[in-house]
């Protein structure tokens, strides 16, 4: 009843891997976790921030009034991103215009707006309402990148001298559409949830419900029990970043500049990454309860507080900035966006992939290491 | 003989499926009342109206004179109930549960503290008093929670497989606190695997899918089923469904 | 009979703690090629302990053991594949089928279903007809049966079983010695733990286990031909008054209830039965029992257990 050990050991892996998709399969909260959360995620935030910058109310101070200035305000406004609430006479009148929350960012030209952009002086403040940080900072890229238009339309077809200065810089992401920052963000987040917290989960399960001690007096290796755990996960997280960047490219329009196939690279990069870490966990936690709170605590918030995801970490205190830089997401994340927006490849990237690939290998190393092939 | 537990074709039904299936039976008062069958008997559903947890689909049951399903809270101030999946909180100390039920069941601190000594001194845990429950030994737990699901003097005591796993002499001693809270004039419902501990019941009631199969003490059992001892009543009405 | 070379398993001063409390203590005993070894005590005595030192799921902090020869320490891998593993909670996977749950745990020793299939044959034509339920939502009994057929499918040449009894009723108990003892005749060893004094019957010898230590290794005769007291089945009315009167009884030693009758055992005696008897009964009487019986009682392994425990 020999059977040659390729085969068996093919055979075994099989049925792990039926196995576990029976058991995902079978439970509605892990297939909800599993194809509902992407989903709702990644609409739940683009449909929420692009409902948030549309139609935002705002000022303009325009001492000038000629032809300039006003087909510069027209544009910002047909844009239908701004909607003109209100303007303003006097620079007296911005404070009590902010104050009031009627407006969420003011334009405001100087004098004689025409003249100046003829000989290249022109110039431009946006001024933004900081309650509301994200916001602001939205939409002042929104309204830089409407600008930047406006002077290339201007300059015509051959890249020309600056015309205006504005008083906020241009970033990386020309178009400055926030849900372009949301979509990576989501993928770094649903790709640590599904390969890291459902991978510790399903680890502890086993030992809570004593399956565990079986596999371990069977002659499996420790590996092999890995392995036929982590695997369907990590197929099942792939599908899952395929989603997200379909949504990302055709509901929200985001582009794909770079190559697809380097994209795909580094999600497994960084899904391995995740999945040790998911293995890590559960050499530690007892059971699915433990397992659930210490991804949660440990990898989901930091992912989604510290990484940069939500606040950027320019902001944050320098002892978080430190803390965020072990976070595997706060590389990952300029990863995607360099490649879907900037269309940059590894020639930029590197020192990103090389961080990622040494957690992979460190935290990797560390749960082989802690999982043990006995009780305790 | 008073009655303090009757029950009149109740039922609990979950969609087609029939838990328990139309019981009708007595229990007196201090006697202690064996309530055996296999799992999925019905038995615990059975108990569980009992004890006002869930409601019957239909029939009745009265319990220390309340019906069950028009008074369950009259019922639950009536009765106590010590099981073996649930019974103290492991991280308070001895003192701390005695004093927690005491005051769940609404006793004045001077009473709790009085029979906290009580207890105490009963069980010989004065020593013990301030350790924790999950550190002391499972037969001191399942005394301790008897004693403590008496702390309220409900006339009526449901146990569901109290000494489970403990050994043979704590057993014992376990039965004897059974013995005399019964002599006190307590009734107790016991659910129990141990068939020799259903000959310790006056009287046993067998639940075969749903319904009681038979009723009589266990010596007029053994006799009906020319049997030796409880576990082979048992096994010849199990498996004669 | 047996030689040493027969020994499957041996155990020699095996001990493991958990911080202050000894879960094994010492133990030492040996298993014979085919037979039913019986670890017999209560929770908390240490039987899960032993058994997953022995089934190279924890180390011993002192103490050796082997499995058909192979150290449960150095050897574990290759014990791995030896051994068949029934634990305590049957550890089933309950959101699978009964035929998924085999066909896994065929798959993971290497094997599959058809190929063992005469081994387990007969157990798990019973429940067969659940083949496509799902183990969770089996009876505790047909729960049994699966697990004990997951553990057989590698054909194992030790069977370790962990309280297969617990949380089962007396009818699948009874069902489920049977299916061992048929495995015993096919030559399976099989050491089975239990808190069920009368399981100890039916095993070819027992130890009999407390708080980490063994107090007596016999076979079940063995262990109830040392209890040399006299011992007396009593019954009255009250039955709560019977254990106490009777410990008052002049030369009681011990009494304790006992299924229908109580226990009595006497200090060492040289009167006869029917002179004990009689004074049974009379001092009965004169304490007002009505409907008294008393006879002499066989002693069982679980009246061995409470005179051991006692000691």
């Amino acid at each position: 009843m020999r059977f040659s050990k390729t085969e068996s050991n093919t055979g075994r892996f099989r049925a792990f891997v039926v196995k576990e998709f029976r058991h995902i399969l079978r439970d509605r909260r892990t297939v909800l976790i599993l194809f509902g959360m992407p989903v709702v995620q990644v609409l739940l935030f683009g449909f929420v921030l692009s409902n948030e910058i549309k139609n935002a109310a705002i000022a303009v101070l325009d001492p000038s009034k000629d032809v300039e200035s006003i087909a510069l305000t027209n544009k910002l406004v047909s844009s239908g991103y701004f909607r003109l609430e209100k303007n303003l006479a006097s620079v007296e009148e911005l404070e009590p215009a902010f104050r009031t929350g009627r407006i969420k960012m003011a334009v405001v030209f100087p004098a004689n707006f025409a003249q100046k952009l003829q000989t290249g002086e022109g110039q431009l403040q946006l001024l933004g309402d900081a309650s509301d940080p994200n916001t602001a900072t939205t939409l002042i890229n929104y309204a830089n990148a409407i600008v930047a238009d406006f002077q290339q339309e201007k300059n015509g077809v051959a890249p020309g001298r600056p015309l205006i200065r504005t008083e906020t810089r241009m970033r990386y992401n020309p178009e400055q559409k926030a849900v372009f920052n949301f979509v990576p963000g989501v993928m770094t987040l649903i790709l640590m949830l599904v390969s890291a917290m459902m991978t510790s989960i399903t680890i502890a399960r086993e030992k809570e419900l004593g399956t565990m001690e079986i596999l371990l007096v069977s002659p499996l290796k420790p590996i092999q029990i890995i392995l036929g755990k982590t695997a369907p996960y990590l197929a099942l997280t792939l599908l899952n970043a395929t989603v997200i960047v379909l949504l990302g490219l055709l509901v929200f329009g985001m582009p794909m500049r770079g190559s697809v196939l380097l994209l795909a690279g580094e999600c497994m990069l960084y899904m391995f990454v995740a999945l040790s870490l998911g293995i890590f966990i559960s050499t530690r936690a007892k059971d699915q309860m433990s397992a659930m709170f210490m991804s949660a605590l440990g990898l989901l918030m930091p992912t989604m507080l510290l990484s940069g995801f939500i606040f950027p970490r320019e902001s944050m205190p320098t002892a978080l900035q430190v803390v965020g830089n072990v976070i595997p997401a706060t590389w990952f994340n300029p990863i995607v966006k360099g490649i879907m927006i900037k269309g940059v490849g590894l020639e930029v990237l590197w020192k990103q992939t090389l961080i990622l690939g040494g957690m992979a290998l460190f935290f990797l190393a560390l749960s082989m290491k802690n999982f043990k092939d006995r009780l305790e | 003989m008073k009655t303090v537990i009757s029950t009149d074709r109740l039922t609990k039904t979950y969609g087609a499926f029939k838990a328990v299936d139309a019981i009708t039976f007595e229990v007196h008062e201090g006697e202690i009342f064996g309530f055996l069958g296999a799992n999925g008997a019905g038995k615990t559903t059975a108990l569980k109206m009992l004890t006002g947890l869930i409601l019957p689909t239909s029939g009745h049951a009265s319990v220390a004179g309340y019906d069950v399903r028009k008074k369950p809270e009259e019922v639950k101030r009536r009765i106590g109930y010590m099981s073996q999946k649930f019974s103290l909180y492991e991280d308070l100390s001895v003192r701390e549960n005695i004093r927690l039920f005491g005051g769940i069941y609404g006793l004045k601190m001077s009473e709790i503290r009085a029979k906290t000594a009580a207890l105490l001194e009963k069980l010989q845990l004065v020593e013990e008093a301030d350790k924790l429950v999950g550190s002391l030994p499972l037969g001191w737990k399942q005394k301790l929670s008897f004693s403590v699901a008496l702390l309220h003097e409900p006339r009526i005591v449901f146990l569901d497989e109290p000494t489970s796993g403990v050994d043979p002499l704590t057993r014992r001693q376990f039965w004897e606190l059974i013995y005399e809270t019964a002599a006190a004039g307590v009734t107790l419902m016991v659910t129990t695997h141990y068939m020799d501990e259903a000959e310790y019941c006056n009287r046993v009631s067998i639940m075969v899918d749903g319904r009681i199969e038979a009723l009589d003490t266990p010596r007029a059992m053994k006799t009906a089923f020319g049997a030796e001892d409880m576990d082979e009543v048992f096994r010849k009405l199990a498996r004669g469904s | 009979m047996s030689t040493l070379s027969e020994k499957i398993i041996k155990i020699d001063k095996l001990s493991k703690a958990y911080g202050a409390v000894k879960a094994v203590e010492n133990i030492s005993l040996s298993v014979d090629q085919g037979e039913i070894f019986g670890i017999i005590g209560p929770d908390g005595a240490g039987k899960t302990t032993l058994f997953r030192i022995l089934t190279t799921l924890l180390l011993p902090d002192t103490g050796s053991a082997t499995v058909a020869g192979l150290d449960v320490v150095r050897d574990y891998k290759k014990l791995r594949q030896i051994i068949g593993y029934m634990p305590g909670r049957f550890s089933l996977y309950q959101d699978l089928t009964v035929e998924e749950n085999l066909e896994f745990f065929a798959s993971v020793f290497g094997t599959s279903v058809r190929k063992n299939y005469d081994l387990i044959a007969p157990i798990y034509v019973q429940i067969e007809p659940f083949k496509t339920r799902r183990a969770g939502a089996l009876s505790g009994g047909m729960k049994q049966k699966l697990a004990l057929c997951c553990a057989l499918i590698h054909k194992p040449e030790v069977l370790f079983l962990d309280e297969p009894g617990t949380g089962v009723d007396p009818v699948s108990r009874k069902e489920f010695w049977d299916m061992l003892r048929n495995l015993r005749a096919q030559g399976l060893t099989m050491l089975v733990s239990t808190p069920y004094m009368d399981e100890a019957e039916l095993c070819n010898r027992v130890a009999l286990v407390q708080k980490g230590e063994v107090m007596a290794i016999d076979t079940p005769q063995g262990i109830t031909a040392a209890f040399r007291q006299p011992l007396f089945a009593v019954r009255s009315e009250n039955m709560y008054q019977l254990i106490k009167d009777l410990r008052n009884f002049e030369s009681a030693s011990d009494c304790y209830a006992f299924g229908e009758y109580a226990h009595l055992k006497l200090h060492p005696n040289s009167a006869s039965r029917e002179v004990l008897e009689n004074s049974i009964h009379t001092y009965l009487l004169s304490k007002k029992h009505s409907d008294i019986e008393v006879k002499p009682a066989v002693p069982t392994v679980e009246d061995c257990f409470i005179e051991l425990m006692k000691n």
